[in-house]
Formats: C-alpha cells, structure tokens, sequence
C-alpha cells in the first residue's frame, strides 16, 4: 500500500500540489500492479474531502485526531502518519514538496530509519525503486535509489498534472485517534497570527498576468507594476524571492511552492526563469519577459522579450497605453 | 548563556553554469563559483546574534574558506569535518554534526533548512534525532530567554496557516529560512581576524552509509525562439502594438 499525507486548504479541500501528488501515487500504483492507495489528512475532515480523495483514486482516508493534532508539530504528524504506515505495512510514504510536506516527511524517514528523497519528478523503475529529483537549484538533477522499505519522498509541485482517476476510489473516512509521545509535542506551534488571506483565486484564473521578481530592488519598487496590472485589468504574480523577503505576500508567488499559472500573456519582470518558477507559469499562452539580461533563462525561454531595466521599460509602456487610450 | 553551533555547507552557487564530472557524480568544481546556501547565511546572522558561537562544516580542504566566512561576521570558533561531502548523507552528516554537538556541549543547533546543493531538507531533523532534542523547521528569527527552569527558545515561522510561533526549553535544533533577518557584511577587522582564528580539524567518526545517488543529470536545454521587441524604454510602443494583437488591452 501506498500513503500519501495530504494537506488540506482553511476550506477543508485538498490542496493541489497533495491532488498532484495522490496523481503521482497512482501512476506508481498501476506500475505495481494495482497497489490500494490511502491517504491521512489532519484533523477532523471536512463534509467534501473524502469525495474528493476518492475521485482521485484514495481508497481510505485517515483522519488524526485528538488534542496532539490541534496545533502543528512536525513529530506528531509523522508518527500519526507511520502509524497508519504501520498498520497497513505500507511500502511507500510520500506528500508533497512544500515545506510541511518535507518537514513531515524528513521526521518520517529519520523515525523509520530510511532514507529520504525530495522534490521528485519522476519514478523510472520499481526494482530497485530509483526516482529523479531536483538538485542545485533545479540547475541539475539526480537520479537516486530508494533500496529500503517504506521508500519516503516528496513530489515536486506542479511536476505531474492533478488529473482524477479514471475509476475513483472508495475514500471511505477512518478516525484515527493516536496516542502521542509528549516528547513529539515539545517543537509545536503555540499561537498563530491571523492567516494572510488567500487571495490567489484571481492568480490563477487571470487572463494577463504581471510577475515580478528580485529585480523589483525593494518593497517600494512595485508601483509601476501595479499600475501595468491595472492597466491590463490583470493580477500581480511574484517569485519566491520577493515573498521570502517580504516585499509582497506569500499568496502572489508564482513556482513549484506558489500558484500555478495559466494567462493569455504572463509578463515577468525581474525574474531570471529559474525552473521552480517556470513549473508555475510554463502553461501561460504567451510570456513577454522584461529582463536587464539577455541571457537569463526566462528570456530564452519566453516568446517575447524587452531587454532592459524593468523601472524605465514598465513606465514607459504604461505612459504608452494611457497615451492611446487618451488619444 | 547560549551555546550556539551553526552548521554551513560549501556548495556550488547555481547561477554560474553547472557543468558535471565526467563520472556524472558531481558538479565540476573546476566550472563553479562555491558558496553557503542563502538559508545558511541567515543561520549564521542568528547565531551570532545569540551569543558565542561555533561554525562546523562537513567538507573537503576547500570548504575553510565557509568557515572562514562565518567567523569573519562573528562566529568565534570553527570545526572542520574533513571529508568528501558528496560521499556523506544526510544521515551521515547529521550523526558527524551530533559528534561535534556532544563534544562542545552546545546547547542549541542553527542549520539551514535545506542545501542548495543537495537540497534534501533533511540534516537538521534528522540531527534533532540523533542528540533526542526537539527541532523547529523553517525559522525566520530565533530569540532565548532565561527562564525559571533554564532558557527558552522562540522561533517564529512563516508557516502555510500565517505566522507562527514555536516556544520550546532548550537544547534543540532550529532550522533557518532566508528573509527573517539580514546577514551582515564582513568588515576589514572581521577579516582580519578571522584568519587568526585556529579551525579545530576532525576526522569523521565513522564512514558514511551513502547517499542513494545513482548519477546527476542535466535538465535538456530548451531551444529558443524569442522574439526580442526592443530595448529600454523605447520599446514601449512595440510592446503595446503586441498587447493590442493578443487582444489583452482594447485598441
Ligand atoms: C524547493 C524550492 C522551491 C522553490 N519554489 C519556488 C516558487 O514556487 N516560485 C519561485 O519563484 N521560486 C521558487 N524557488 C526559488 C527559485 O529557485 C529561484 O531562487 C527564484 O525563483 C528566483 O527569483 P527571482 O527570479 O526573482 O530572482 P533572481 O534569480 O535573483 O533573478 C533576478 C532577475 O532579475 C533581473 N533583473 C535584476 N534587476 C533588474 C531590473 N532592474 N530590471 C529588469 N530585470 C532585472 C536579473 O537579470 C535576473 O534575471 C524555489 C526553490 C526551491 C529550492
Ligand atoms: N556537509 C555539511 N556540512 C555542514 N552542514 C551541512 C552539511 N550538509 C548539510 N548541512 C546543513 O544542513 C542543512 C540542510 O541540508 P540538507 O538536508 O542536505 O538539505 C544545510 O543548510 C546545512 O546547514
């Protein structure tokens, strides 16, 4: 059996790298043979997500619950998920690549002894188990063996499409109620602030999008590019960097860890194309990029560029549309 | 009084052309610029901030000039675990990392939270195991009170449900994520004196298991076909005939 640690969105729903990932699950479940696929989810479930799982082939879903689970501990969760592991003598664990995914992850494989593989792409054999993942950045890759049993890894984000399965599965829900070491309670997250709100529904159905990424200079270097966004009646996306230096919030980024994107035109200024970024936008119509490099990955990638600062080309165009429009 | 470790890694800096071992098991070095990762930069600011701290490397002769790097932004001892980083795990190195923790009788682990080599988000936790010590995943900042029964630790996340706070007694593992705080410059005095700092050398304790590779790969390049409309700010124009072709603006 497989198992596959979901998370779960403030709606309750899956989210979609952990839909990506179940789609991922089951490709290695046919190479096997037709191997059940089981999910663990935390806390109580919502009315729609067993129905959900099952549409993407989920046979059970595990629900932990209890007071360990009200709050987050990254050794809580991994022994609830090695304990349904162990009930059901899984050969594989996996989640997502997001930082829960391989936090919970990593404490899965130093508690059972094994190895850990993250932010894999593909699978390319069953005997021994090898998977390809992303190294340096995503500059390179590595193909690599996972000899022992469970085999624990994360997928990627947007490496697979979250198609459901042809035959859904039963996700019929089972209330898991494990006993937790208090030593498993000690790292656990005792207050958190107001959630940003998620914001990024209108990201990913925007028709033009306006990305932005290091070369953005600071938190105040963004008002021409809103002002483009408006213009095009768009919405702003942004790179890791720009949500990891806090310049705009998380629910903008665009990449493997943020939203996937897919406008008519995509227009990322500032960013150099890395390939975490690029899993995010890649299925956009159109990309003109506005880059000070010619060389920059995004640029080559892109099918059209402006080679240039961003802070006098993006002005410059946003006086040529109002120019138009006033004329 | 905090006793802080930092654990920083010489790694290929990935925006410079990677280029593979004929064997296909490593970056080239000879091709590369080398680095510690952006996560392990901010590590180092925390520590430093926190109180005396020493910096521990697992890597080969060249990996001095990281440590070299920490001490010159105020790191105050260094150990070098003298091995081929490419050979060692991830389990590997946290058990070497645990040798060093037992030795100096630190008190609290700053790590990234993942390499930008190997990037297997892993040491950090799996070192929490090995000492039986706590561990927070993904700080932004890292504060320790004295308290009533000995210090305590705050760490604040950017977690997926908003921000986060952790608060655990020490000893424990913490691992750093880049943007909570910013790693200072060296200064020339830095420098200078951390050239005269001795960098106590190690032998790993034990060989390492491995790390499951197989080979590296490079990703296929994609063939470009750009359209390039211009330069600078004159290519406005250009640009909004294209916005006006694509239908994105009304004309
Ligand atoms: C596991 C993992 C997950 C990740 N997930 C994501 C993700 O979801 N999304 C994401 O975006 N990244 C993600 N990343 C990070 C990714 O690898 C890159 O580091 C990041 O995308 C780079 O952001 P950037 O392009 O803004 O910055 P940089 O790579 O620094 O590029 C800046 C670009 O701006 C250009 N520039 C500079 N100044 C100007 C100017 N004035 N005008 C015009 N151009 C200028 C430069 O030429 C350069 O091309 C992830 C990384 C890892 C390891
Ligand atoms: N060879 C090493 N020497 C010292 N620290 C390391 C080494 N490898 C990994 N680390 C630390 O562990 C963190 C996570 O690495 P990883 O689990 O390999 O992604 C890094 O950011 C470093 O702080």
């Amino acid at each position: 059996m497989i198992v596959v640690l979901v998370e779960t969105d403030l709606s309750g729903a899956a989210v979609e790298v952990s839909r990506e990932t179940v789609a991922f699950a089951r490709s290695l479940a046919e190479a096997g043979g037709g191997v059940p696929i089981d999910a663990v989810v935390v806390g109580e479930p919502s009315a729609g997500l067993a129905e959900q799982l099952a549409a993407y082939g989920v046979r059970d879903v595990h629900a932990l619950t209890g007071e360990a689970f009200d709050a987050f501990s990254g050794a809580a969760w991994a022994a609830g998920v090695l304990g349904v592991r162990a009930a059901k003598n899984a050969v594989v664990v996996m989640a997502a690549g997001t930082p829960r995914g391989n936090e919970v992850m990593a404490h899965v494989a130093a508690r059972a002894g094994v190895a850990m593989a993250a932010n894999v792409l593909s699978f390319s054999g069953l005997s021994p188990f090898t998977v390809t993942r992303q190294v340096v950045g995503g500059a390179a890759l590595e193909e690599m063996e996972l000899g022992q049993r469970p085999a624990v890894f994360t997928v990627a984000g947007h490496a697979v499409e979250a198609t459901p399965a042809p035959t859904p599965g039963v996700g019929n829900v089972v209330v898991e109620r494990p006993v937790v070491d208090p030593a498993d309670l000690v790292a656990r997250v005792v207050s958190t602030e107001e959630p940003e709100p998620d914001l990024s529904g209108s990201l990913k159905s925007a028709k033009v999008v306006v990305g932005a990424g290091r070369g953005a200079g600071s938190a105040d270097g963004f008002a021409d590019l809103l002002e483009l966004t408006e213009l095009l009646d768009g919405s702003l996306g942004v790179s890791r960097v720009v949500t990891s230096l806090g310049w705009r919030p998380h629910h903008e980024q665009v990449g493997q860890t943020g939203s996937r994107i897919s406008p008519d035109l995509y227009i990322p200024c500032g960013i150099s194309g890395a390939i975490q970024h690029w899993a995010g936008c890649s299925s956009a119509k159109a990309i003109l990029a506005i880059n000070t490099d010619a060389e920059a990955p995004m640029v080559t990638k892109a099918t059209y560029a402006v080679i240039g600062d961003l802070h006098e080309v993006v002005p410059a165009i946003n006086a040529e549309i109002r120019r138009r429009r006033a004329g | 009084m905090v006793a802080p470790l930092v654990a920083v890694k010489r790694v290929v800096d990935s925006s410079s052309e990677v280029v593979l071992t004929d064997d296909a098991q490593a970056v080239d070095g000879r091709f590369a610029g080398f680095t510690m990762s952006a996560h392990e930069e901010c590590a180092v600011e925390l520590a430093v901030r926190l109180g005396e701290s020493r910096v521990v490397t697992l890597g080969d002769a060249d990996a001095v000039e990281q440590l070299r790097a920490a001490l010159a932004v105020g790191c105050t001892a260094a150990t070098h675990l003298v091995a081929d980083p490419q050979t060692f795990g991830p389990a590997d190195v946290a058990r070497e990392l645990a040798g060093v923790v037992r030795e100096h009788g630190h008190d609290l682990v700053l790590l990234g939270n993942d390499a930008a080599d190997s990037g297997d988000f892993q040491v950090g936790i799996r070192l929490a195991y090995e000492l039986g010590w706590p561990v927070v995943n993904g700080a932004q900042t890292v504060t320790v009170e004295d308290g009533p029964d000995g210090p305590t630790a705050t760490v604040h996340v950017s977690g997926p449900d908003g921000h986060e706070t952790y608060r655990l007694p020490l000893p424990a593992v913490v691992t750093v994520l880049e943007g909570g705080v910013e790693p200072r410059y060296p200064t020339v005095p830095g420098r200078m004196k951390a050239k005269k700092v001795p960098i106590e050398e190690r032998e790993p304790a034990a060989p390492p298991a491995g790390t499951g590779r197989v080979r590296l790969l490079l990703p296929p390049p994609t063939p470009s076909d750009v359209q390039v409309l211009g330069k600078g700010a004159e290519a406005a124009p250009a640009v909004v005939d294209l916005f006006e072709r694509l239908g994105v603006i009304a004309r």
